[in-house]
């Protein structure tokens, strides 16, 4: 029998998720807080959640606490989710980069969020196939809060659900290989790719510059001033004439005025305002 | 818009239909490839083909080479959804004619997702 989680313990995982990551859990999720750390709470032989959070705030571990952030935090994510940020990096950005860089010159991409890796091997993917001399010219960092999620995303290796959302069939077989029941990103397209750990909320480590930095449905999850923040440091690590790319619910417009919207293939992208 | 959901598992061919149906799809079933042309030679030519590889009477790859040997068919996506998951078969089937490859099992999210970057999701009235 479970025990539901009560109002004390909800406000408790709330306030250690906003200490630890930044990202803001509203009243009334508590649904979402009781269905991701079920799991966590079996693996660990407890009835409930709630027996969960009062072993945590009886006796706190940091690899438990840890985990708890790691399981709200949210990773969904598929191929060439919201396909536009794709098309303007082959149709208009990196066209614009070539322009403007010596040939040859690196092109750097910050995968901001990159959860199990699959954006940031998108990017890989798409540029490898239109960009001669990708594979050494592009270096794409990922970065991620969750230490499990970078993992995955350096193994490069991904189950068959994961390769049917939204992988375009002549993509999967021209850069993957099976692996018993997985299937795997070729070398030369996951050594263009860096992963580690990171927390958009801290301070962050020596980055950058980057050409583009994709940041997309991370700061949904952010209150204001954390959002200001967050996008006061992505400033810091981009090139002045770099791209950001946000998710289709998130803007800087009214949030940090140093950012310039403009038009970009079917969307729209983000670029540093001159003298900010 | 139309599509055509060629499986001889009668269980598979519902789960499919009411997928798409769900997007906003008008759809026929048809039980393996020769029965899928049979509709076609009517005349009602779908926008979508989702067909499964093993089937009696005629199979997929049969059905995507057929289809692809007719130009007045040219206009049909043919989308794969099957158990056949070695990547010699999907490139077989891509190098047939077929478009799309889904393996099963699928979610309703992963047909979604596969319209969309085939530009067939309907756009709700």
């Amino acid at each position: 029998m479970t025990t539901a989680l009560a109002t004390s313990g909800f406000d408790w995982v709330c306030q250690l998720v906003r200490r630890e990551s930044a990202i803001v859990l509203a009243p009334g999720k508590e649904y979402l807080v009781e269905a991701r750390l079920m799991p966590l709470a079996r693996q660990l032989g407890l009835p409930g959640v709630a027996e969960l959070v009062e072993r945590v705030r009886a006796r706190p571990e940091p690899a438990l606490t840890r985990g708890i952030v790691e399981a709200l935090t949210t990773n969904e994510t598929s191929w060439f989710r919201d396909g536009d940020p794709f098309t303007a990096l082959t149709g208009t950005v990196v066209p614009a980069l070539q322009a403007a860089r010596r040939p040859g010159e690196p092109i750097t991409i910050w995968s901001a969020a990159c959860s199990s890796g699959q954006e940031a091997y998108t990017i890989a993917m798409l540029l490898a196939d239109s960009l001669p001399g990708a594979t050494s010219r592009v270096r794409i960092t990922a970065t991620d809060l969750s230490r499990a999620m970078v993992d995955r995303t350096r193994a490069g290796r991904f189950s068959q659900l994961e390769v049917n959302r939204g992988l375009p069939a002549p993509m999967l077989v021209r850069h993957f290989s099976r692996v018993g029941a997985e299937w795997e990103i070729s070398p030369a397209l996951r050594q263009m790719v860096t992963a580690s750990e990171l927390n958009l909320a801290a301070p962050l480590p020596r980055l950058g510059p980057f050409d583009v930095v994709y940041l997309r449905n991370v700061l949904i999850y952010f209150d204001p001033p954390t959002k200001r923040e967050v996008l006061r440091k992505v400033r810091q690590v981009m090139r002045p004439d770099g791209w950001l790319f946000l998710g289709a619910a998130e803007t800087t417009l009214g949030v940090d005025d140093s950012w310039e919207r403009v038009p970009c293939g079917r969307g729209s992208a983000y670029r540093p305002m001159k003298g900010k | 818009m139309r599509a055509l959901v060629i499986d001889d598992s009668r269980a598979m061919r519902r789960i499919v239909a009411s997928i798409l149906e769900g997007f906003g799809y008008e759809t026929r079933p048809a039980g393996h490839g020769r029965e899928a042309l049979d509709v076609l030679e009517e005349g009602w030519v779908p926008d979508l083909a989702c067909i499964d590889w093993n089937m009696p009477v005629m199979d997929g790859l049969q059905f995507v080479s057929a289809v692809r040997a007719v130009p007045a068919w040219r206009q049909v996506t043919l989308m794969m959804v099957t158990t056949e998951s070695e990547h010699g078969q999907i490139v077989k089937a891509l190098a047939a004619g077929a478009h799309e490859y889904v393996i099963k099992p699928f979610t309703a999210d992963a047909i979604g997702d596969k319209l969309s970057l085939l530009g067939l999701m309907p756009v709700p009235a």
